[in-house]
This record gives structure tokens, sequence and C-alpha cells, in this order.
């Protein structure tokens, strides 16, 4: 006896199934906890790590749904359970190191972070005590200084390929240089800071500014990118209004076109300078190294954070553990502002969007 | 007609043109700083032709040099794209196919954060977590498996090994692929899977034979797009990574090959005079990959549009 049973699967269709013995809805879901339950005794008999019961439990669920499919379906669904398993595990593959690094880094570091870790530099620092004051101080100036630079140019690029390039060779050949720009592995984009201020100031030179050059290398395509893109969202009726009433194509677009556009742009900068504010090979190379409080970014070393927590967990010096802890410390710190500011490059988005509603 | 509108006109004409040329100057900036990067590289690192043993390394000449480095950056990325090419396609297909709509978009947002955590941090978990995890499975390897080139041995003691690398690495280019992928799978042409469904194929079925064909290019171009990020990785693989520059196959052992960006970082703070010029020609010939990585993973795409007459 075949019957035929209607099953909405999406809102907008429906799957036509020929049930000739289908597995109950909870079929994965038991074998999941009886996996897991098998997993567990095998591991507390043998001593496994969790990781290794989570896995072997994983590896239970993937065989031994698609088996029990077999028995009840038939060998195409099965099939279908399997895939089904293996895009999951994928899943939960991926997010393991997630999961991990992050308790790692706040069991490590959440117990460093007091006042004084904020508030002092390394300056004279031996052994424990000290913070990460310069190393902050050094970032923010680093990062304000690239986004200074960076975003004028990227803007006005961006302004030039939707609104005067159009599809001329020297726009064509500017978006397929920003293209190759946001392949730039950040290394080069130091060495290339380094070449230039050593060809003028001499070798070994290291400055803050030039940190700033070569993470605008890094920043700027991804500012042309998510500009541009915005800049495409806007109607064109808005520019013709514009015209219309008279104005001038260069304040149609500082006025019109970029007031709308710019929920998208903000958003976009943002993200850029969440991307920025961690590189730390570029900073290396070109920003170096210090202890003390350096606010001078024309002049002397400058310490930042990805290069303090390179250093202090590489080269500990005499007293190994309150280093790497420091390390843990400015990770933490290090990854609050990086998620602070894709938070508020979200917030930011949705907040602009909604005024702009609301006036309409 | 009065001369005023005229004079207004001309100043508007002005304006607007200087606004045109602000703009345009922006974009030669860009294309100067690229051009930039291939002439001040290469005068830094042309002068690293005449480096002799004690600037190189005790390697003869730059070429000697050179390749050990070529290797192993080829031979971490090239490990590293083969285990996240597969595990980003899966995440891709349970957000884009898979799961319920909101516990996509909260797969979303973990992998957004998985990129948004900077490499050094993933270096400081690559030596503390992720190392010390891998030792067991790699004594196992060494065991079991030593007639294989890869896991001849010795078994590194801290597993900080080339394979360990790798799986770093993965981790960080797979939130690069896997958004490309999400992207070129959730533009599938909804009817040709709901034809695929109408036909009675199950959900695996239709992401074969509707999404996959419709991806594959876009696939291709995704996979060399995270390729190139890969070889380019810097202080994950220099922290992580203890190398000696040989070239080996050995994955686990505690030898390992370098790669030229960990190089780089590694001895550039303390490199003066011809090694920085090696160091610097060392990253022309890194960004030279990098570049043929990325212009050709455009060339498929451009290939794939042209082709479907877009």
């Amino acid at each position: 006896m075949i019957d035929v049973a209607l099953e909405p699967v999406q809102p907008h269709f429906a799957r036509l199934v020929v049930a000739e013995g289908r597995l109950p809805r909870w079929a994965p879901a038991l074998t999941a906890v009886v996996s897991l339950a098998a997993a567990g005794l095998a591991g507390l008999g043998l001593g496994w790590s969790p990781v290794a019961v989570v896995a072997g439990a994983a590896a239970l669920h993937a065989v031994g749904v698609p088996a029990w499919s077999a028995v009840v379906e038939n060998g195409r669904a099965a099939v279908d359970r399997l895939a089904t398993s293996l895009v999951w595990v994928a899943l939960a593959v991926a997010l393991v190191p997630l999961v991990s690094l992050i308790r790692q880094v706040v069991a490590l570091g959440a117990h460093q972070i007091d006042g004084e870790f904020l508030t002092w530099s390394m300056r004279n620092v031996v052994g424990s005590g000290g913070g990460i004051y310069h190393a902050v101080v050094g970032t923010v100036l680093i990062t304000l200084a690239t986004t200074a630079i960076s975003v004028p140019v990227g803007l006005l690029a961006a302004i030039y390929l939707v609104e005067y390039g159009g599809g001329s060779r020297t726009a064509s050949t500017l978006r397929f240089m920003v293209d190759v720009m946001t392949g730039i592995p950040s290394i080069v984009a130091g060495l290339f800071a380094y070449a230039v201020f050593a060809l003028v100031l001499g070798p070994g030179i290291h400055l803050g500014i030039g940190g700033s050059v070569a993470l605008s290398l890094l920043m700027v395509p991804i500012v042309v990118r998510s500009a541009e893109e915005m800049l495409r969202l806007v109607p064109v009726e808005l520019r013709e209004a514009s015209y219309a009433l008279g104005v001038p194509k260069w304040r149609t677009v500082v006025r019109v076109v970029l007031p709308a556009a710019r929920a998208g742009i903000l958003t976009g900068v943002t993200l850029a300078i969440a991307r920025v504010v961690g590189e730390t090979a570029p900073l290396l190379i070109i920003a170096g190294a210090t202890d003390s409080v350096n606010t001078n970014l024309f002049g002397g070393q400058m310490e930042s954070l990805p290069v303090f927590i390179y250093y202090s967990y590489t080269q500990p010096g005499l007293h190994p553990q309150y280093a790497q802890g420091h390390a843990w410390g400015a990770a933490l710190v290090l990854i609050t502002i990086v998620v602070l500011l894709n938070l508020a490059a979200r917030t930011l988005g949705r907040l602009l969007a909604l005024r702009v509603n609301r006036r309409r | 007609m009065s001369t005023d509108v005229w004079a207004g006109t001309a100043r508007r004409r002005l304006a607007d043109h200087a606004f045109a040329g602000t703009t345009r100057s922006a974009g030669l900036v860009i294309l100067l700083a690229l051009v930039g990067v291939v002439v001040f590289l290469t005068g830094e690192g042309l002068p690293a032709l005449t480096a002799g043993a004690v600037d190189l390394r005790g390697h003869g000449n730059l070429v000697a040099y050179l390749w050990p480095l070529l290797f192993g950056t080829v031979l971490a990325a090239a490990l590293a794209m083969l285990i996240a090419a597969p595990l980003s396609i899966g995440v891709a297909l349970a957000t884009s196919h898979f799961a319920p709509r909101p516990v996509g978009r909260a797969i979303g947002y973990a992998v957004d954060l998985l990129a948004a955590i900077p490499s050094v941090v993933y270096g400081l978990w690559g030596i503390g977590v992720l190392g010390p995890w891998l030792v067991p499975i790699y004594q196992w390897l060494g065991e079991h498996l030593s007639w294989l080139p890869f896991f001849s041995g010795p078994v590194s003691a801290t597993g900080r090994t080339i394979l360990t690398a790798a799986v770093v690495l993965a981790i960080m280019v797979l939130p690069i692929v896997t958004a490309i992928a999400r992207e070129i799978f959730t533009q599938t042409p909804t009817l040709q899977e709901e034809a695929a469904l109408a036909l009675g194929a199950t959900r695996w079925e239709m992401v074969r034979l509707a999404v996959l064909p419709h991806a594959r290019a876009g696939l291709v171009s995704a996979v060399m797009l995270g390729l190139g990020r890969a070889l380019g990785e810097t202080m994950a693989v220099a922290m992580v990574l203890s190398a000696t520059g040989v070239v080996t196959l050995d994955l686990t052992s505690s030898t390992n090959p370098s790669t030229i960006a960990a190089n780089i970082a590694l001895n550039f703070p303390e490199s003066s005079g011809l090694a920085v010029n090696a160091l610097i020609a060392s990253g022309l010939v890194l960004f030279a990959l990098t570049l043929a990585v990325n212009v050709a993973a455009r060339a498929v795409v451009a290939s794939r549009a042209r082709s479907l007459g877009r």
C-alpha cells in the first residue's frame, strides 16, 4: 500500500513525497543522543578527552542516521541523510576553534585586566605589573591616521568610479587594481612602507606614520569596494531630480548622493577599521616596538596592541609567566575592540537607515 | 542674457571640473600606490642579487635562499585549502540550503566573528591550545602511518608543525571562502531548485543537480581567493610554526620548512644591510605569487560570466 502525502517544506513550494516508510521526525535527534551516550561511555572507559568524545559522537551520528535510513527508507534517502549529517558536522567542526579560542582568551585574559593594566605602560617594568596603555595609545593613533588617509582617498575614488568613470578605460583599470589590492599580503604592505621611508630617511627607520601608510594600503580597497556598492544603490531618480532643479553635479554628489548612501558608507568604513586594527605584520616591520608611551606619529618607535601581544608571548624575557599573561590580557582587549567595532558598524547602519526612513 | 548668469555658469563649470578632477586624482593615487609597491620592492630587492652567504642565512645565492621558503609557503597554503575548502562548502550549504533561516543567520554571525579575530590571536591559540591538542594525533600517525613520507617523524613534541600551521590557516581562510560560497549558493535560480524537488529529488540530490553545477566556477574562484590569503598570512604561521628552513614533505616532525611571510616577520626586526634587501626580494616573490593567484581567480569568474553571455 503506497499513500501519497503533501508535506510543506518551504513556504513557497511543497514537496511530493511517496511515503513508503519514513523515519520519524525525531530520528536524527534520538540518534544524536544515543551516539553521545555511547561515545561518552567509551570515553569514560578509555579515558578520552571531551573533544575526542564529541568527535566520536559526531562520527557515530553521521554513520548511524544513514544506516537506519537505509534500512527503513531507501538508498537515496540514506544518501540524503548522510549529506545532511556531513554538512552539519562540517559546521560543528568549523565552530569548535571559535568556541575554544574565545574560551581560552577569556579564561587566561580576564583576570589580567584591571586599572593598572589599562593605564600603565611597560616602561621600566620588570616582572609583574605594568600595562598596555602605550600599546592602546599607539593602536588608536595609528588607526586614526590610517582612517584619515584611507577614507578621503577611498571615498573619492569610489565617487569617481560611480559618478564620473562610467565604463572608461581608467575606471575599469582602477576597478581591477582595487581588486588586486584586496589580495596584497599585509606583510608586503609593511615592506612597501619600509622601502618608501627607508629611501627618504635612511635604513632601519621606525615610524608610527609608516604603519598608517602600510595599513592604508590594506584599508583603501575595502573602503572603495563598500562605498562603490553603496553609491550604486542610490536611485538615479534622486540625481535626476537634483539636476532638474539646476543643482550642479558636484553639489548633487555632495548634498544628495552622499547623504543618501551615508549609512552604508559609515558601516563599510567601520568594518574596514575593524579589519586593520588587528593587523600585526606591517606594524612589526615599520612601526617597531617600545615599552614607553609615544604619541608622536612622526618620530620614534610606536607600540601597538598586536605587536605587544606578539612580543610579550614570543620574547617574554626573564619572567615569562607575567609577560605571557600580559599577552592574553591584551588579546582579550584587542578582540573586544574588534567585536565592538563590528557591532557598532551594524547598529550604526541600522540606526541611520531608520532615520532616513522616518524622514521620508 | 546678462553676463552675471554666464559668470555664474563659468564658476559652476570650474567647481564641477575641480571636483571631478579631485575624484580622478584619488583614483590615480591608488594606481600610483600599486605601481609604487612594485617599483619600491623591486628597487630595494634587487641589491640582494649580490648578497652572499652571511646575509642569506647560509645560502649561496638568492635562488637557493628563496626556494625552500617558496616550497614551505605553497605547501602550507595548499594543505590549508585541502582542509578549508570542503569545510567552507559544508558551512555555506548549511547556511544557504540546510538550516532554517534564523539558524542560518546565527551561523553567519559566528563565521563573521571568526573572520574578525586578529591573526596574532590565532597565533596565541595555535601555540597554546591547538598544538597540544594535535600532539596525540601526530603520535598516532607517527606510530601507524610512518611508512608514508608525510608522517615519517620523528614526531614533534610541541605540535608546532607545518600541519598545525596549515590547520590554523584553514580556520583563518574559512570565513572568506564561506562568505563567497554562501553568496553563490543563494544565487541559484529558485526555479531550477523547485524543478529538481518537483521531480522527486531529495534535498541532497537537488543540491547536486541544481546548486553545485550553478556554483562551480564561483567555488573555484572562492577557493583560489582563499588560497591567495593563505599564501600571504603572516603572524599565525610565524608564531605557530617551529621552522628550521628544510625542504621536506614530513608534516608532523619538529623540523619544518618556513614560509616567506613568516620568515620576513621573524627576521626583519633583527636584520640589517643586504639581509633586509633579501627579505624585501622574498616579499616581492610573495607579492607576485598572490597576484598571480588572485588574477587567475578573477579570470575564472570572468570567463564563466562570458560563457553565460552575461
